[in-house]
């Protein structure tokens, strides 16, 4: 243990691992591809609506809208990794949105909303987990169920009424005077809650037993590894970026309303998937995933700018997910063969 | 004795290559009809390629295939089924909420007007086939996942009988089985051969090819080595040699001449440990040094056994105690922290990361070591990991290597250095060398050997009886779920153990 490894490389590996890229870099060489179709898009932007698109206020208006929904994407990626599927995360934000501006809570000021919005998630978060890690349900029902649930009880609090938010510290936050060096506060949230997304996921236990989960949950049980708690955590994780997402929302919008974050669900694994994030589990890039968050707000932004109608964005989306997951596929294929 | 009439099949030139490696190297197979021919080879041999170039599954680069005299090409599976050509693979294809009649004649089910299907004709003529094939006894209606290992073979087989075929393939037919059921398959290949239909045999077992083979064509590095020498007479140093380039055979490591201290408290007790419908309460104590096997069939309860003592069933009686402390009952973790490891029976689905590198597979049992508040040192984990599978010489030296491309003998060195990185101190191995080629069995049994010599007690479960005998100190007969016999590894023999397993009465 005292030596340190000599430095041979390792003698090429026979059969199938010859002349395949170290680990990993594939995730890199498909992130990159992603980032090129980040390049066309804005130089189509900058072709098509050369006035607006570039504008700092439209940068920064697309970063913002990427912010709320990359948020609950970050969350969303480690529960795909770990081989679930969170299909409340929408439902979840409408329900912390609201709960955090009704009357009573917007009495308790800026905590009180952040508070509750987190909170909030964080419960349905648990609830998921426990039905899922303890309660033995497929995550896909158990997490319908909440859907449906979390849309109901946002309905019967609001009533369907948009819950003005009438707490200045926290509409303070979505204007101009409060971005840092031109950057929005809530960017800034995103920023960060990506760095310690990716951090979590690749530099720590916690994410090395993601990954072992979502790869063989059987195997990562016989390691030792306790399967169970692992995903009442990553639900709950979810659950916790539901409400930041929540609180961002409310900060964006001014309001909470039950309508909020929906298809949420779609759009968040869409973008995992596009970034590389393996549907079946075991596979997950944070990166990824953030890059296909702005390809999708950015495609909005520019059929917006154009005036196209979201019917037009709603197909382009479409026609991208196919594509990207072909391109995946294609990689897949590769890999088994060689 | 010399037949003028052509081969069956001549396959000649094959080569198929895949990016960065060439499977096939212009493979030469003959086959005759109503001839058992073995295809045997290590792993990585190119046995698979080759059979699924047969199937159809794969297009050769170069080579010509040659059916009854014509020259075919075999542009997908359905082509050479067409030909009378049926491939029963390894992991068998059936699908488990079908019927048993459904899974037979899937894809070219019996039917009215073209798409109403005759349900009732097909099940006729789905049990008419498993009479012929001596299994009257499965339900034609039953779905298939329901049936054990053994009968969901004889579905396979019943599905290439529904073809008009005339030469059937099997990749390792009786891995799964146990004796008895394998004398029944034989049974049948015997009948088929005498209607005249060729099978194509791959199996790792020579005894089998002994029993049943005509003909063996040797594979090594995409090659042929040999074609078409007998099967009875070859003699099995000369196979072995021709396999591997050397000239071993089951090469055992020597026990320590002084056995295991007796007197060294025992690290494992295991105490009146049961499981309903599985297995009568078991005694068993395990010193470090020692080396312990259960020997038995398949279904005599030496894989639940040994599941239960590490915690992944809940016994309904008994206790185990590791250092005379009892486990947690039905917690893996609770084995673990306490030093227990297991190798499992199903590498690839309960061992395995397969997505992950090498160094992965090895630390995810001890991830904790490599963190501080969870946060990972990749760096010591890599250096860690390292040594732990240098110490079992594992192949490629090379951590980054993705474990979907090892070969069987170094990913189960992979899970071995797992446990030895954890520190485990009692390690429980289900059917280590499964999947693991002639070569490097021995090289396995030397590991585990030494791991036992270091320290280390060792509980061993495999179906091959020499296996057990030849690296256990003790051996534990089972039979049908029952301790019937322990006793010195050498004061047993194969006859001695066999006879036990099938006619050995429980010990009250």
């Amino acid at each position: 243990m005292t030596q340190p490894a000599p430095v041979t490389t390792a003698e090429p590996p026979v059969g199938e691992a010859a002349g395949r890229p170290p680990l990993g870099l594939r995730a890199d060489v498909r992130n990159l591809s992603l980032l090129g179709v980040l390049a066309v898009l804005i130089a189509v932007g900058g072709i098509t609506r050369p006035d607006q698109f570039l504008d700092t206020s439209n940068l920064q208006l697309v970063l913002t809208q990427a912010s709320v929904i990359g948020v609950v994407t970050v969350g969303m990626t480690f529960v795909i990794t770990s081989g679930g599927i969170d299909l409340s995360v929408g439902a979840i934000v409408a329900l912390a949105s609201v709960w955090a501006t009704t009357v009573a809570t917007q009495e308790y000021g800026f905590a009180g909303i952040l508070f509750t919005a987190v909170v909030v998630g964080l419960g349905c978060g648990l609830v998921n987990g426990l039905l899922i890690a303890y309660g033995g349900m497929v995550p896909f029902i158990a997490t319908l169920a909440m859907l449906a649930s979390a849309r109901g009880l946002a309905l019967q609090i609001t009533d369907g009424k948009t819950q003005i938010v009438t707490v200045q510290s926290v509409l303070d936050l979505g204007v101009p005077d409060a971005y840092i060096l031109g950057i929005p506060p809530l960017v800034l949230v995103f920023a960060a809650v990506t760095v310690i997304g990716w951090l979590l996921l690749n530099r720590t236990t916690f994410g090395r037993r993601t990954v072992a989960v979502g790869g063989n949950a059987e195997a990562a049980r016989l390691a030792g590894i306790d399967v169970r708690r692992q995903r009442l955590y990553l639900y709950l994780l979810s659950g916790l970026c539901c409400g930041i997402a929540a609180f961002l929302l409310i900060v964006l919008a001014g309001s909470g309303q039950n309508t909020n974050g929906n298809l949420y669900e779609l759009d968040a694994i869409a973008a995992a998937i596009i970034g590389g994030t393996l549907l079946s589990g075991g596979r997950g890039t944070i990166v990824g995933s953030v890059l296909g968050v702005l390809v999708f707000t950015t495609i909005t932004n520019i059929f917006a700018l154009n005036n196209l109608q979201s019917d037009v964005q709603q197909i382009a989306k479409g026609a991208i997910i196919v594509a990207a997951v072909l391109v995946q596929r294609r990689t897949a294929r590769g890999a088994a063969e060689a | 004795m010399a037949t003028p009439e052509p081969p069956l099949l001549t396959m000649s030139g094959i080569t198929k290559s895949f990016p960065g490696v060439r499977a096939l190297d212009g493979v030469d197979l003959e086959v005759r009809a109503g001839e058992v021919h073995c295809l045997l080879g290590q792993n990585g041999a190119g046995k698979s390629t080759l059979i699924k170039v047969l199937a159809g599954a794969h297009q050769p680069d170069d080579g010509t295939i040659t059916w009854r005299g014509e020259q075919v090409t075999l542009t997908s599976p359905v082509a050479a089924m067409r030909l009378g050509i049926a491939t029963i693979y390894q992991e068998l294809d059936l699908v488990a909420g079908l019927s048993v009649a459904e899974n037979v004649f899937l894809g070219h089910e019996p039917t009215t007007a073209g798409f109403v299907v005759r349900r009732t004709s097909a099940r006729t003529a789905t049990a008419a086939l498993l009479r012929r094939l001596g299994h009257p006894e499965i339900d034609p209606a039953r779905a298939v996942g329901e049936l054990p290992a053994a009968q969901r073979q004889i579905v396979s087989m019943a599905r290439a009988l529904s073809h008009d075929v005339r030469l059937i393939v099997m990749d390792e037919p009786s891995a799964a089985l146990d004796p008895d059921e394998t004398a029944n398959l034989f049974r049948i290949v015997t009948d088929l051969t005498a209607d005249g239909v060729a099978v194509v045999h791959i199996s790792h077992r020579l005894e089998e090819i002994r029993r049943i083979g005509d003909r063996v064509t040797v594979l090594k590095d995409g090659r042929a080595v040999a074609g078409g020498l007998p099967a009875k007479d070859t003699p099995t140093r000369d196979i072995v040699a021709m396999m591997t380039g050397r000239n071993v055979e089951y090469v055992f490591p020597e026990r320590p001449s002084v056995p295991a201290a007796p007197t060294r408290p025992p690290v494992l007790r295991v105490e009146g440990l049961t499981r309903q419908g599985e297995f009568a309460p078991v005694d068993l104590k395990l010193r470090p040094g020692e080396i312990v096997g259960l020997a038995g069939l398949v279904g005599s309860g030496r894989s639940e056994i040994l599941e239960t003592i590490y915690g992944a069933r809940r016994p309904t009686a008994g206790r185990v105690l590791v250092d005379g402390r009892p486990l947690r009952p039905g917690s893996v973790r609770a084995a673990v922290r306490a030093g227990l490891g297991l190798a499992p029976e199903e590498r690839k689905a309960q061992g395995l990361l397969l997505l992950e590198s090498v160094t992965r597979n090895v630390s995810v049992s001890s991830l904790s070591r490599f963190s501080r508040g969870g946060w990972l040192d990749r760096t010591a984990e890599r250096a860690a990991a390292r040594t732990a599978t240098r110490e079992l010489s594992l192949r490629p030296d090379n951590p980054d290597a993705r474990i979907r491309t090892l070969s069987g003998g170094n990913q189960q060195k992979a899970v071995l250095a797992r446990w030895l990185l954890r520190g485990c101190r009692v390690l429980l191995l289900d059917e280590p060398t499964r999947g693991v080629d002639v070569g490097a069995r021995a090289e396995l049994y030397a590991v585990i050997r030494r791991l036992a010599d270091d320290g280390l007690a060792v509980l061993l479960v495999s179906s091959e009886v020499p296996e057990v005998l030849g690296l256990a100190d003790r051996v534990l007969v089972l039979r049908e779920g029952h301790v019937v016999h322990t006793a010195p590894a050498r004061e047993l023999d194969e006859h001695r153990v066999l006879d036990l397993v099938m006619e050995g009465s429980p010990t009250p």
